[in-house]
């Protein structure tokens, strides 16, 4: 039987920007493994990054509407970035959790003629795919397995931290599960939870650099042909400075970054073009030609 | 003839005082029907208190008593002796909590005070309903049974068959001793651990007043405190233990060679195989799943060289039932799976190793006959150390484990003494609160071990400089420094916490004890009743009550056998007559009580075709009671009489 799921989408902000790529791969294997994303209507921002330190009851209010409008959609949300899965989650909890929290923000939801009973839950589609949609389907669809690519799998800070019940939270293997589904091999990568270094990039590039660096390193000392990544942020990250890095430290990487979603229309059998992958700033074609079919 | 009853508000110093406005209540109690007197008084429990009582119901005639209070937990039986001793059937008196239930709950003293009227009024309307009821005596079966051989059950079997009692001690492995048999040495005196417990294994081996029943579990208890009976079941050794004189030579010529668990799977064993030499009893066992002949139908070459004919292949796992006086649970502790914590790396990375690991591999017949050393067999030199593994984390453990401070800095002085390595302890607080406990801290301070405080991040091989390159590199927030520091090392010891045992569920089910939040047994008071249960007659001791070093376990085993032997050599118990009756005219023969009944207390008799309840075995849960269809159940002292008396009294 096919599977057929219907979610709420949230794409976020940086979806609609540098990560078009992420957005457009999402979308298209969601549709081939059943599950139907809707985009939320009137979304806003998630409420992410420095906001929360800085003015948290606003970013609880930002989240809160996000909320509010899928919750009156009776669906659960489906998110790709993990920032904006922990921004919405954070908001989710303490609403629950603290009463004074929870009428603040309702009295600011209902002078939008919005409320929030706290009933939706918030989804990484990555987590989706692996526990809902599974080991079998996921298979059948493959009609072009990624034999023998060596993928580094990085979750980057936010995927399990701090909610991350549905896998080990100090060292999640699920992207690892899903990329031997889809044929590849991912490659030990004892990084794969810790900073990119994308915040830094603004604040203390040296420090962000170091970072950037040693998970390249830590990858293709692995033998990793590329790394696959979960979150926008990560991914602009490792791929827009390694040119720094090489300048910095007198390295050569090359390393392409592909989403998990892009390597997964790839197994699906869709082409480059259709899953962003021309769109890349390190190129990926040598990698792809030499290990994945007919691409 | 009207009922004459008098009341009495205990003002608990100020803690129902404070609250209840008590001069009120009594008050209101002497206004109320059928009340003789109604007095006030500090604390109704002392002495001067209980003779106000008596002193009534001498000169007054009083017929019922009321004490408002605190729990009946705390003071019914005092009341109930007070008078009885009077005069009065026991049972005729009603204690109102207006403490727990009341006083505590509350700053408001107009609502508290008005809350303890009521309370107060509904205990004086039920306490009219109330009838005399007569205390059973019953003897006490003087044999003990004790769950668990490790050192906290080898304490109490010792204690109890020394008294000139009888013990049966039940282990589910092969040999008693515990993870004590697995230390190397023992905190902080560095006695070897096997020369302090080995002797003990022997005693309890030789005694003439114990019986051991090793490789056996309990599968069922039911009874009463006094005449319990409980059903063990005795694994298939396949070696008769009467033959065997433990010669060894089977072990020897066993082709299969498989993982040691006593030596953490670090060592082999065969499959025909004492845990250690110094076992007790001193008879192999056969692992069925390992042993060619079960799993391939051929070898026996056990069989053919042992001199004594001691192998059975056909033997099989029988049941004993047992008839014991009271029961010890001293059923021990599992370690924390330190492979849950991934970023240790322990299952991932070599020569990260936990705590038990590093006994193995530091005693004397372990798996490298006491040295230290690394998957590639060199020396470490250096060694991490770190704490709280699984242990004050709210991600696992809750709970300090209590043992591990110490054991870690044992670690740190054996590893140090063998291998010279400089030993580093990343720890949160250091736990060093017993006898001679702090004196080791200094000890091994002296010892230039490092004591960096800051729990680790993580455990990792991906290094950032060369000097970090090939060794585990241990990443903390040093807190004292406030820096992060990553300290590169050959080994790294996971000290893991203790929990409650797998199952710990079960054990509690058979046995009809509590567990605490944390999982482990629950024992009927934290400070004053640390080795009873709730449960009459069953006792725990050391580590399945909560984490425990040595000397607390010994301790703790030594107590449940006092109060073992205080239980049975009264030589008769009383049993509470609050039992539930059946009115034979009423029951309708439906035997759903009998099903329903968790203590298997009701039977059914078939001449008379009705329901019949053993008053022994009734504990008054009143399941039956309320389950009845036809209302032919009820219970002594919570008759419906008395419940809707005390319900007509608070809803007036």
């Amino acid at each position: 039987m096919e599977t057929h799921m219907e979610f709420s989408y949230y794409p976020g902000c940086s979806l609609e920007g540098m990560n078009k790529a992420y957005d457009k791969s999402a979308r298209l294997v969601s549709k081939t493994l059943g599950i139907d994303l809707t985009e939320l209507n009137d979304w806003n921002c998630c409420g992410a990054s420095a906001y929360m330190s800085i003015q948290e009851l606003r970013a609880h209010l930002l989240s809160a509407r996000n909320l509010a409008i899928a919750e009156r959609e009776k669906k659960d949300l489906v998110v790709v970035c993990p920032a904006c899965l922990t921004t919405l989650t954070k908001s989710n909890h303490y609403m629950g959790e603290d009463l004074k929290l929870r009428r603040t923000i309702a009295s600011a939801l209902k002078a939008a003629n919005l409320q929030y009973l706290g009933t939706v839950k918030v989804r990484h589609l990555l987590e989706v795919v692996v526990n809902e949609i599974g080991e079998q389907e996921i298979k059948t669809k493959v009609t072009r397995p990624l034999t023998s690519l060596k993928v580094a799998p990085y979750y980057g800070c936010q995927f399990t931290r701090p909610f991350g019940e549905f896998d080990d939270k100090e060292f999640p293997v699920m992207l690892d599960t899903l990329l031997k589904w889809l044929g590849a091999e991912p490659v030990n990568f004892p990084l794969k939870a810790k900073c990119c270094g994308g915040m830094l990039m603004t604040t203390n590039e040296p420090v962000g650099l170091g970072l950037v660096r040693s998970l390249l390193d830590c990858a293709t000392q692995n033998g990793a042909e590329c790394i696959a990544t979960i979150c926008p942020l990560c991914h602009i990250t490792l791929e827009a400075y390694q040119g720094n890095v090489n300048k910095k430290f007198a390295t050569s990487f090359e390393v392409p970054t592909l989403y998990f979603t892009q390597l997964m229309g790839l197994a699906f059998g869709f082409s480059r073009k259709e899953l962003g992958i021309n769109e890349e700033l390190i190129s990926s074609k040598a990698v792809l030609a030499r290990r994945v079919e007919a691409v | 003839m009207a009922e004459k009853i008098g009341v009495y508000v205990c003002h608990c110093g100020t803690n129902i005082a404070q609250t209840v406005d008590c001069k009120s209540v009594v008050d209101y109690a002497s206004g109320l029907p059928n009340v003789t007197v109604a007095r006030e008084y500090q604390y109704m429990c002392s002495d001067p208190g209980q003779e106000l009582i008596k002193k009534d119901i001498k000169e007054l005639g009083l017929t019922r008593v009321v004490v408002a209070s605190c729990s009946p937990l705390m003071h019914e039986p005092t009341f109930r002796r007070a008078v009885e001793e009077a005069g009065l059937n026991q049972f005729l008196f009603q204690m109102a909590n207006i403490r727990e239930q009341c006083s505590w709950i509350t700053e408001n003293k107009e609502m508290a005070t008005e809350r303890a009227k009521s309370i107060v009024g509904a205990a004086v309307k039920r306490v009219e309903f109330q009838e005399p009821l007569d205390v059973k005596k019953v003897p006490v079966n003087p044999n003990v049974l004790i769950v668990g051989g490790g050192i906290t059950g080898i304490e109490a079997a010792l204690q109890i068959a020394d008294s000139g009692k009888k013990v049966y001690l039940v282990e589910k492995e092969p040999t008693i001793g515990g993870y004590m048999a697995q230390f190397d040495k023992t905190f902080p005196t560095l006695d070897c651990a096997a020369c302090i417990l080995t002797p003990k294994m022997v005693s309890v081996g030789q005694h003439p007043n114990i019986e051991l029943l090793s490789y056996s579990d309990v599968t069922g208890f039911s009874g009463y405190v006094g005449n319990f009976t409980a059903r063990i079941r005795r694994r298939a050794k396949y070696v008769e233990e009467e033959k065997c004189s433990g010669c060894g030579l089977c072990t020897e010529k066993c082709p299969v060679s498989v993982p040691s668990e006593f030596d953490c799977g670090l060592g082999k064993r065969k499959a025909i195989y004492r845990p250690f030499p110094q076992a007790v009893p001193n008879v192999p066992v056969i692992d069925r799943d390992r042993c060619l002949y079960f799993t391939k139908g051929v070898c026996k070459v056990c069989q053919k060289f042992c001199p004594r004919g001691a192998i059975n292949f056909e033997q099989k796992e029988t049941y004993a039932d047992l008839q014991v006086g009271a029961a010890i649970l001293a059923t021990g502790f599992d370690l924390f799976d330190a492979s849950k914590v991934k970023q240790y790396g322990y299952g991932r990375l070599p020569n990260v190793i936990t705590s038990l690991e590093f006994e193995r591999f530091s005693h004397a017949s372990g798996p490298t006959g006491g040295k230290i050393l690394l998957k590639n067999g060199q020396m470490p030199s250096n060694i991490a150390i770190l704490h709280c593994i699984g242990s004050r984390d709210t991600n696992f453990n809750e709970y300090c484990s209590r043992v591990c401070c110490m054991y870690s800095m044992k670690i740190a002085h054996l590893a140090h003494e063998k291998t010279g390595a400089r030993v580093y302890e990343f720890y949160i607080d250091l736990r060093a609160f017993g006898k001679g406990y702090e004196e080791f801290y200094k000890r091994i301070l002296e010892e230039e071990t490092i004591f960096i405080r800051g729990k680790a991040a993580e455990v990792t091989d991906v290094a950032q400089t060369s000097a970090e390159r090939g060794k585990l590199i241990v990443v903390a927030e040093d807190t004292l420094l406030g820096i992060v520091r990553r300290i590169p090392v050959d080994m790294v010891v996971l000290s893991v916490g203790l929990e409650p045992r797998k199952d710990t569920t079960e054990i509690a089910r058979i046995f009809s004890i509590s567990r605490s939040q944390d999982g482990f047994f629950l024992e009927r008071h934290p400070k004053l009743a640390p080795v009873s249960t709730a449960s009459d007659g069953i006792f725990i001791a050391g580590a399945c009550q909560g984490p425990k070093d040595i000397p607390d376990s010994v301790a703790q085993g030594a107590a449940a056998a006092a109060n073992a032997l205080s239980l049975i050599d009264r030589k008769e118990v009383t049993l509470e007559p609050t039992v539930a009756f059946i009115d034979e005219k009423s029951c309708s023969g439906c035997k759903i009580c009998i099903g329903l009944c968790p203590y298997n207390a009701i039977s059914f008799d078939e001449s008379k075709e009705v329901s019949v309840v053993n008053d022994a075995l009734c504990k008054g849960c009143g399941t039956c009671v309320a389950a009845c269809p036809s209302g032919a159940i009820g219970q002594r002292n919570f008759t419906d009489d008395q419940l809707l008396a005390e319900v007509e009294a608070i809803c007036a």
